[in-house]
């Protein structure tokens, strides 16, 4: 078995296993078998937001920036754009296209295309969906000055911008259709991507084929691929029998031991950290929650480092980290994050202050709700290790785990006293993995309710940030408020295992299971 | 017989009405938003304004009278809407998966019933012998291992003893027969032993409760041989209760194979259920509980055919 450890923020990937690997020359052929375990709910790019489409779809589709590489590597390049430009003030945007891109009906894919696929995410007809409009309000104005450039115009400067233009789901569509029908992507999978469409069977397949006209010289290698639809549980025997290769979402570290010990040698495992965590948020328009000492308490009482070393055997739940993901650039250390309510290791001292807080703010005997999702992994660790911990300082919790949609339903309605969310994003983005620490005003997705209305000024300014130096410092500003506030508090971020066949090669290992589903480099080496 | 097969056939339609009505406003009590596990269930920032206009493309802002009226209308013209989640058309999504669960439910029957009925006459025939506590000792197995973990048994057993597993993917039995019997063979026969478990147990006991009936005692006073009198007189008429069990036991297989389903990764009807309810789905959860009443409605209606072609005495009028 050979396994891949991505070390956090290193410029390397670190070997251990059956040998140091070898550049090989990519190979031609081969059907790419791997499975999916959901299902899309849609066949519009610009609509859905899971990876329940990326993985299938995406390789149908090309965008104008995308990420690239493995995460100790990873950064954003061009996808259908060869090179792009930045104006000092941060307003202008440029984007130098591929020539003789073309459609996978044969027709040319233009400046214009580009133009319409993000006007329609900006500004969507009636009966259209744009899930991330919000994200791209700040482009004021797209122009085509000629059908290899486009020149996107903005509002207002905005540090986001590159990471929103490389976000998995801005699909390029054609122009042409879009006049024909707005609703057009709903109902046929038309893209430049290196590989076509050839059927969807619901249920239980998705298949590609390649697509010779690719605007990359000599992708794709893969002759195709087959996406299989299956329950999570069927993972492990699907790929023990032989019946896929891969899953690229991730395994919890049980189902790679299983899949390790049954394929031997033919194991290929690489892991590293996910943008995605478990955060716990407070309902501050309860009593006593909107007292920050017992938010304070209660962060304080968790043994994070326990947390890490215990949780990451028996689930996804792994690296202690404070708002943005360890290893991001702008990342908070350990060390650093020492100073901040619930990141001490000396856990009997911060438990010990845990309960004098309590104490002073009359909550001494606390009962609360945690509200929780009935999903198995990570949720269910991570909730029953809160309740743990919080039980440690003689607060007894009341652990309940509610069907996804019920689970929104009390978010929206505040019905929780304690809430275990999650982040999951496609990037190492301060913008979105801030989103929910805002006001409700502010965030969609807020929940914690409280009028902090600093926190808010705090994010827009981050948000602004042109200089780098600058940025860094405002999002550090944001951070330290968050974490001194306790509305919401990092439980622990996920680790991405990913188990696939060693005769898969060319796929980036990425810090999220969103972006590098395209397939374009990848190859069967067989 | 014609009339009354037609009586039954009308009396069909207030049933499913009934139940059209009662489950769209049953489905609607239930709480929980499907547009927003739709839009954020996997994290995304969506806002406010994107959820509402969702809820106004899928028709979900209208007053509950008028979803109804549309609701109610389309089901005059067999349109069962469009799901919630995909937006396709409900019929579709399930007609893509109807013939996976038929054909387990009709597997796991056949499955059963020949292999039940030999035994439970065996059982009422050698009564209290050393073969009916055998018979009987795999029946109560049977009943008492759930089907799922049985499945789950199969894969671990075909996995650790042969190193295969049977095909993802459903192939039709008109496309590749092979291929699709040798993969829901195992499904249908994890199904089946429970079912068959059952069907023994009520053909041992309808047999036993037969055979000491006085045209039996005449039967045999006539010196008729014994298993004539077992086959011709005897089995006939204990088959009765059996074919309501069968009847029932295989309308509920349709829907209810949910964790089979699960274990195997069949993409049938039970499947789609639980997907559905999870997400709220109201359309498809109303399409799929008037196949399930359809289901029943029919196979109902064919036991009672099946009791007049079985016992004479029994007119349909």
């Amino acid at each position: 078995m050979l396994r891949l450890s991505l070390v956090l923020g290193a410029g390397a990937l670190v070997l251990a296993g059956t040998g140091v690997a070898v550049a090989k020359t990519p190979k031609k052929g081969g059907i790419l078998n791997f499975a999916v375990v959901a299902e899309p709910p849609g066949l519009d790019c610009h609509a859905v937001s899971t990876f329940a489409f990326a993985h299938p779809a995406r390789p149908h589709y090309s965008t104008l920036l995308k990420w690239e590489g493995d995460v100790s590597v990873q950064k954003i390049g061009g996808d259908l754009a060869t090179s792009w430009d930045v104006s000092k003030d941060g307003l202008t945007y440029t984007f130098k296209l591929f020539p003789n891109v073309k459609f996978h009906d044969g027709s040319p894919m233009t400046s214009e295309d580009v133009k319409a696929s993000y006007e329609r995410i900006i500004d969507p007809p009636p009966g259209v969906i744009s899930a991330r409009r919000a994200l791209f309000q700040v482009i004021k104005d797209i122009q085509t000055p000629d059908p290899t450039t486009v020149v996107f115009k903005l509002k207002s400067p905005n540090a986001s911008m590159l990471t929103n233009f490389a976000s998995p789901w801005n699909c390029i569509y054609s122009a042409a259709k879009l006049k024909e029908d707005p609703t057009f992507p709903e109902k046929t999978i038309l893209g430049t991507g290196a590989f076509k469409f050839v059927e969807y069977v619901k249920g239980s397949y998705w298949r590609g084929e390649r697509f010779d006209g690719y605007f990359r010289e000599n992708r794709p290698y893969l002759d195709g691929y087959k996406a299989y639809f299956v329950k999570s549980n069927a993972v492990v025997p699907g790929m023990l029998g032989g019946q896929f290769d891969a899953e690229f979402r991730g395994r919890t570290p049980k189902e790679r031991d299983q899949l390790v010990a049954g394929m031997k040698d033919n194991a290929l495992v690489t892991e590293g950290p996910w943008v995605s965590n478990l955060l716990f948020t407070f309902n501050v328009t309860r009593k006593p929650f909107d007292d920050v000492r017992v938010r304070r308490a209660l962060t304080m009482a968790i043994d994070r480092y326990a947390g890490s070393e215990n949780l990451s055997k028996i689930s996804v739940l792994k690296y202690v980290g404070g708002l943005l993901r360890p290893g991001y650039e702008h990342a908070r250390t350990v060390e650093e994050l020492q100073k901040f309510p619930g990141f001490s290791k000396d856990i009997e001292k911060s438990r010990a202050e845990a309960k004098k807080l309590l104490a002073e703010a009359g909550a001494s005997n606390l009962k609360l709700k945690l509200v929780n999702r009935n999903v198995a992994e990570p949720y269910t660790p991570g909730g029953i290790y809160l309740i743990d911990q919080w039980r440690r300082i003689g607060v007894q919790a009341e652990h309940t785990q509610l069907e996804t949609k019920l689970y929104f339903d009390a978010m929206a309605q505040g019905n929780f006293d304690v809430l275990l969310e999650f982040i999951s994003d496609f990037a190492d983005d301060p913008s979105s993995q801030f989103d929910k620490l805002l006001t409700k005003e502010k965030s969609s997705r807020a929940a914690s309710g409280h009028s902090d209305k600093e926190m808010d000024r705090l994010f827009d300014l981050q948000a602004a940030a042109v200089d780098p130096a600058e940025y860094k410092t405002r999002i550090r500003a944001f951070e330290e408020r968050a974490l001194n506030q306790v509305y919401s508090a990092p439980l622990l971020w996920w680790q991405r295992i990913v188990v696939r066949h060693k005769k898969i090669q060319g796929w980036d290992h990425q810090n999220n299971h969103f972006t590098a589903t395209d397939l374009v480099n990848v190859w069967l080496d067989e | 017989m014609i009339g009354y097969l037609v009586r039954r056939l009308l009396m069909v339609i207030p049933t499913l009405v009934g139940v059209a009505v009662a489950v769209f406003f049953l489905i609607r009590v239930m709480p929980g938003d499907p547009v927003v596990v739709k839009l954020r269930a996997d994290g995304a920032a969506v806002t406010e304004e994107t959820i509402e206009a969702e809820r106004k493309r899928l028709g979900l802002d209208q007053p509950l009278a008028v979803q109804f009226k549309n609701y109610m209308v389309g089901l005059t013209r067999l349109d069962l809407g469009k799901s919630l989640w995909t937006g396709q058309s409900v019929a579709e999504e399930i007609a893509i998966r109807f013939p996976v669960s038929l054909q387990v439910a009709i597997m796991a029957t056949l499955i059963a019933v020949f292999i039940a009925v030999p035994l439970g006459t065996l059982c009422a025939v050698y009564q209290d012998s050393w073969l009916d506590n055998i018979i009987r000792v795999l029946a109560v197995s049977g009943l008492a291992i759930p089907g799922f973990w049985l499945g789950m048994l199969i894969i671990l057993g075909l996995l650790y003893f042969f190193n295969w597993l049977p095909k993802i993917g459903y192939v039709s039995i008109f496309e590749d027969p092979v291929t699709n019997l040798v993969a829901l063979f195992w499904p249908a026969l994890s199904v089946g032993y429970r079912y068959a478990a059952v069907v023994t147990r009520m053909m041992r006991s309808a047999l036993l409760e037969v055979m000491r009936e006085d045209y039996i005692r005449t039967a045999r006073a006539k010196g008729v041989y014994e298993r004539l009198v077992t086959r011709r007189h005897g089995l006939r008429n204990a088959l009765l209760p059996v074919v309501t069990v069968v009847g029932l036991e295989f309308a509920f297989l349709i829907g209810g194979l949910v964790v089979t389903e699960q274990v195997f990764n069949l993409n049938g009807i039970g499947k789609l259920f639980v997907d559905a309810t999870a997400r709220g789905d109201f359309t498809l959860i109303q399409g799929l509980v008037l196949l399930i009443a359809t289901v029943f409605v029919v196979v109902n209606l064919l036991v009672d055919l099946l009791y007049a072609a079985l016992d004479p005495r029994i007119r349909l009028t």
